[in-house]
């Protein structure tokens, strides 16, 4: 029952084969069995989950359904939720349990899905290998000496070990989808906007945006039904019209025009990633598209860019953290200045400080016009590649990752090597589109393979289409370490 | 117009021979920016995040490539401006709540180090 879909699972809790208390205990059983061993999880609550089981049932009894009714999910430990520990990953938060819940916990709640509890996490959304966390690395279930990919690692983790049907996870410059390519899953980051921020713990403002994390694109739909739509409490969250995602699913590919940047395609990838992505481009072909080459000019520069940008709103966000009125606070000190200095001394990790002291200095005096406002003209310049890309194709593909997940210790020295891993994912967060992972297949030491497709602002509906037509004709989704 | 142009311009060399300057991060700096961010830093952290800062900005540098005098800078994803609302009460009274996962408060007030004497 684990491997099945989210509509499998929906069909029997309404015809009564099996209740939400029942299904939830199973997944419950499997983190038991699994979490020890890949520490995906930073908190579990078995009485929590189970009170939302029982609701669940009444809902179910009473006719009252959707979709995710009784249906377990896992939430990233970026999202407030009342009454939970909520850790962001952080030492800062290691005592933090939310007096409220994010908006995005509130409309899973609504839905009647049941909270499987929080996923681990790089500690604050920095890091790609899950490595930054004060609660220790995931491991991936591909092969436990390999990362799982980062920040929404313990999300992308617990989905390919089937401890759970479904998670959460947020992207800022790629923590939904290289997450999902180095497991085996299939993740999305919508358009900017449409989810709520409202209650998800800031690291980078203009670019953070939370998402679903699945086992097939269908299930992605589905979620994304639940997750989206107009939130006043965040100052940036988009009124539009409610959509349904799944409304496309089926329909055939043919005509489809798919492009391939040429600058993702001309170094950097590692030749076993560059196989399985021809040979999901070939899979498209046979189901009837085209593609086109079309170039990307400035999107080399999306690392540096990215690298002024996030941290200096990263810098900014994080000076709420003083230990005045939540949170970690240091035993000794003398003055006021004394324990703001010690408590964020010792509250943040290696990365976090890392980035905050990048933040500040691209932000003061002198430096601001050089990086800030520099980075900020060339973040206009990505964005209008990919607008005259979208005149000549639908969709953008490529790999999601140069590599397949590296070795646990093999980069987290190395910072430079770290941010790398996000070359391919954060220029369409910087031009604020929807980008999504997808399975295609295995590289090196049998490691999963994702395939990155960005769509054009809300052309989530068709990139669901497209990938769900692969998934169609290819079995990669459906498989499972074999732990 | 003139004059602008040419201020402009004058404003531009003067930041590229700062950052000619400036490309090398000291011991100094890191520890000011420490000091601005509210974090304490050892010598030894100081002396790691040093070598690991000045690796990272050789790469931002690489931005100076690309000439965008003509480019207006992007701040966001998306060309939205700043809702309003009424001013109307939204939020009720939460302090207890919220005081319960403080690290210290005394009578409803949170409390923090003597700041005058």
């Amino acid at each position: 029952m684990f491997n099945e879909s989210l509509k499998q699972l929906s069909k029997r809790l309404a015809k009564k084969e099996i209740s939400s208390v029942e299904l939830t205990t199973e997944f419950l059983e499997r983190i038991k069995k699994f979490n020890p061993e890949f520490n995906a999880f930073i908190t579990i609550d078995e009485e929590k989950t189970l009170t939302q089981a029982k609701q669940a049932d009444q809902k179910i009894a009473s006719g009252d359904t959707g979709p995710l009714t009784g249906i377990p999910v896992a939430q990233k430990d970026i999202f407030c939720a009342k009454g939970w520990l909520t850790t962001c990953g952080s030492k800062m938060l290691s005592n933090f349990v939310s007096p409220y819940d994010a908006g995005v916990i509130e409309r899973f709640d609504q839905a009647g899905a049941v909270n499987m509890g929080k996923t681990n996490m790089d500690e604050f959304a920095m890091g790609s290998s899950n490595e930054t966390s004060f609660y220790g690395p995931v491991r991936n279930p591909w092969d436990v000496a390999a990362v799982p990919g980062g920040s929404s690692g313990g999300s992308a983790c617990a989905v390919a070990a089937r401890m759970v049907p479904a998670a959460t996870g947020t992207d800022t410059g790629g923590s939904i989808r290289q997450p999902a390519a180095l497991c085996g899953i299939s993740g999305i980051k919508p358009t900017y906007g449409t989810v709520s921020r409202y209650g998800m713990i800031a690291f980078a403002s203009s670019l953070d945006q939370g998402g679903p994390m699945a086992k097939s694109v269908e299930d992605l739909a589905i979620l994304l039904n639940v997750m989206t739509g107009f939130d006043q409490r965040d100052s940036t969250s988009l009124q539009r019209e409610k959509e349904d995602y799944a409304r496309d699913l089926e329909k055939p590919l043919s005509g489809l025009r798919i492009g391939l940047p040429k600058e993702y395609f001309a170094k950097g990838m590692s030749s076993d990633v560059e196989k399985a992505v021809e040979q999901a481009l070939d899979q498209y072909r046979k189901l009837g598209a085209e593609t086109v080459e079309v170039t990307l000019p400035n999107s080399p520069l999306s690392i540096p860019v990215y690298y002024v940008l996030a941290p200096a709103e990263a810098s900014s966000n994080l000076s709420r953290f003083d230990g005045v009125r939540y949170g970690y606070r240091t035993q000794i000190y003398q003055d006021l200045g004394d324990m703001y200095r010690k408590t964020r001394a010792e509250g943040f990790g290696v990365e976090v400080k890392r980035r905050i002291l990048i933040g500040t200095y691209v932000l003061s005096h002198g430096y601001y016009d050089a990086y800030y406002i520099k980075a900020q003209k060339l973040r206009r310049l990505i964005a209008q590649d990919f607008k005259h890309a979208f005149s000549q194709c639908d969709v953008i593909m490529g790999p999601t990752a140069p590599t397949v997940a590296f070795d646990l210790g093999e980069k987290s020295s190395d910072p430079i090597q770290m941010y790398l891993s996000d070359i391919y994912t954060s220029a369409a967060s910087l031009a604020g589109l929807p980008g999504m992972s997808i399975p295609i297949g295995f590289g090196d030491k049998n490691r999963p393979v994702g395939l990155h497709i960005i769509g054009n602002y809300f052309a989530e509906a068709r990139m669901l289409n497209i990938a769900h037509q692969y998934q169609m004709a290819t079995d990669w989704h459906q498989r499972m370490p074999g732990i | 117009m003139i004059r602008q142009i040419s201020g402009s311009m004058i404003l531009y060399y003067y930041f590229n021979i700062r950052l000619l300057i400036h490309m090398t991060l000291s011991i100094n700096d890191v520890k000011q920016i420490a000091d601005l961010a509210y974090i304490e830093i050892s010598e030894e952290e100081a002396n790691a995040t040093l070598n690991q800062l000045s690796d990272i900005f050789k790469l931002i540098e690489t931005m100076q490539a690309v000439d965008t005098s003509q480019v207006e800078p992007m701040s966001h994803a998306q060309d939205v401006v700043q809702r309003l609302r009424d001013d109307a009460v939204t939020e009720s009274d939460q302090r207890d709540l919220c005081q319960s996962i403080a690290p210290q408060v005394e009578n409803g007030l949170y409390l923090v180090p003597k700041v005058i004497e």
